[in-house]
């Protein structure tokens, strides 16, 4: 088996999360004979491709061309790698990057995909996955028919791999720039700008639901027990509706999913589709002025009691103490 | 111009959806079903850009699938597409087959642009958007949050991990639409007892040449387990507790 990941970077390392996926290609490969390599796409990748180096073979296409990860370009470039070397597998951790550039390729590979995959088993000599549907209510067991198959996975269930002693090889993929698509212009990135972690790789999040009345309380309430426990802030889409919150904080179905050891859900009702979020976070505890709210069934500790009363509290608590 | 809208009909997102005792379904036999939110989404932004134009827009919906499509099409209707059609199929469909459909429905309808949600909230693949636009060969913007017309082109800011993102792509393409983008129009009843003059196109599926080869097969589903034991905690202090006695790892 070949396999092939798509490395994820931010133009300096490559993000853990593909270091996630990297284990998935480890684990369904079954004997020495099969090879994994890690693509990474860019332009001046020199030190993304030394650091994915430490952790598998690279495949690098670097060329001006491809500057910004355009989906036209970038799903090119893999679908091309995957068909001259004869990959079997590409797998990739399930981000809008992925969801935006491997599905495109996935696309011109002839869409044997699936997304966001949990788990997986052999069962008679066939790859079973494992993953959720119906924003998690449900979990389905799959298995992928035709050649070559693509997998975007969770990274909370896969850890990253660790680095090796020594660096692994490199090899320059030449970039054919006039073949490439030209139907897409990168104008602009809009960063967040935030001193906390990100979200989806945060030990800790808390996050906000409707009970949070505007942005200056999320800021105090949310942004300030996060600070004291050097989490990163989320909110469920209630907030993200009532513009209380930017879209890029939603954590559940149709956001981000998190998977920290602690989250902390302050105000938060409980919807199904924000506990296809983070129900894989190892410690819930929740803050809720109603008994009833759905989210005391999802949590591990609950407290019943107005976040605006409670939180200030827990602050100047948790400020005092040394840990 | 014309502007053609993907909508999937999915389960009532208020429901709990449960596995069938066949272990291969979800939802019951009666459970409600609503147009896909994301692919309301597209189809509200495809009506702003037709009220928005100087130029003849048609927004034209689509519904593909192995069910009665006749209601949430009428629904798209009422909130004012031109112009439904309704491709039954004789099985359910992964989305590689979807996006062939679709290409075969854009060869007939050669749209300017096809706009749908980002995911169907049932399967949530994210894939059938981005796997037309590789299949057409055109340009794609998944999560757009906002859409602004720029004559030739159409300028898109995109929801991403890293920011919000603004590209500039050439038509005919495929948008993929995100939760921010809008808010989609209600269909009240009498305007869609007066969308009822619209037609709703019957095609043939066999008459579109897909193949219906699996892509996906699922074995088995299972209803997931979330609930949990939770803890009453009486006080702030307990509460410090829990949360001080796992700092944050680093």
């Amino acid at each position: 088996m070949r396999a092939l990941v798509v490395g994820e970077h931010d133009g300096r390392t490559m993000r853990s999360i593909s270091r996630s996926a990297l284990q998935f290609a480890r684990s369904v490969a079954r004997s020495a004979n099969d090879s994994i390599e890690c693509l990474i796409l860019g332009a001046d990748t020199d030190a993304v491709i030394q650091d994915a180096a430490q952790f598998s073979p690279v495949l690098s296409a670097n060329s001006a061309a491809l500057a910004d990860p355009l989906s036209d370009r970038y799903a090119h470039v893999i679908a091309e790698v995957v068909t001259t070397r004869n990959v079997d597998l590409v797998v990739a951790a399930s981000s809008t990057f992925a969801k935006d550039v491997v599905s495109r390729a996935a696309g011109l590979l002839g869409g044997v995909m699936a997304s966001d995959v949990v788990g997986h088993d052999v069962v008679d000599g066939e790859l079973h996955l494992q993953r959720p549907m119906y924003a998690g209510a449900v979990l389905a067991t799959v298995a992928l028919h035709g050649h070559p198959q693509v997998v975007t996975v969770r990274t909370s269930s896969y850890p990253a791999v660790e680095a090796a002693t020594e660096a692994f090889d490199v090899e320059n993929i030449p970039v054919n720039e006039e073949a490439l698509p030209n139907g897409m212009h990168f104008e602009c990135l809009t960063a967040k700008e935030s001193h906390r972690p990100d979200v989806t790789e945060a030990q800790v999040v808390v996050c906000g639901g409707r009970g949070i009345k505007n942005p200056e309380d999320f800021e105090q309430l949310v942004g300030g027990l996060a600070d004291c426990l050097e989490g990163a802030t989320g909110s469920s889409r209630a907030l993200v509706d009532a513009g209380v919150t930017p879209n890029d904080m939603q954590v559940g179905q149709t956001g981000k999913t998190v998977d920290p050891e602690i989250y902390v859900a302050l105000a938060l009702s409980g919807a199904v589709q924000h506990l296809a979020g983070m129900k894989n976070s190892k410690k819930i505890v929740a803050i809720n002025k109603d008994p009833n709210a759905p989210i005391f069934q999802f949590a591990d500790y609950g407290l019943i009691g107005d976040v605006y009363e409670i939180v200030p509290k827990l602050i100047s608590l948790l400020s005092s103490r040394t840990f | 111009m014309k502007l053609l809208v993907s909508t999937k009909r999915v389960i009532d997102t208020d429901q709990r959806v449960q596995v069938r005792d066949n272990q291969a379904e979800a939802g019951d036999a009666d459970s409600p079903y609503i147009i896909n939110p994301f692919d309301a989404i597209a189809l509200e932004e495809a009506l702003r850009l037709q009220e928005s134009s100087n130029d003849e827009v048609e927004v034209v919906i689509v519904g593909i699938g192995q069910e009665d499509y006749e209601q949430e099409l009428r629904t798209g209707l009422g909130m004012g597409a031109d112009r439904a059609i309704w491709i039954e199929t004789p099985s359910t469909l992964d989305p590689w087959h979807v996006a062939k459909t679709l290409a075969a429905l854009v060869e007939k309808e050669a749209p300017d642009i096809v706009l749908m949600g980002k995911q169907a909230v049932d399967d949530d693949s994210n894939q059938t958007g981005q796997f037309l636009a590789a299949i057409l060969g055109w340009p794609q913007a998944t999560f757009a949050s906002r859409v602004e017309m720029t004559g030739g082109s159409v300028r898109i800011d995109r929801e991403t991990d890293r920011g919000v993102e603004t590209i500039l792509i050439d038509l005919p393409a495929v948008i993929t639409t995100d939760l921010r983008l809008n808010e989609p129009r209600y269909a009240s009843l009498p305007s869609i007892l007066r969308a009822k003059k619209k037609k709703i196109e019957q095609l043939v599926f066999s008459d579109l040449a897909v193949e219906l080869d699996p892509r996906i097969e699922i074995k088995s589903m299972v209803t997931a387990a979330l609930e949990r034991k939770c803890v009453q905690l009486e006080s702030v202090e307990q509460l410090a507790e829990q949360l001080g006695n796992s700092p944050p790892a680093k």
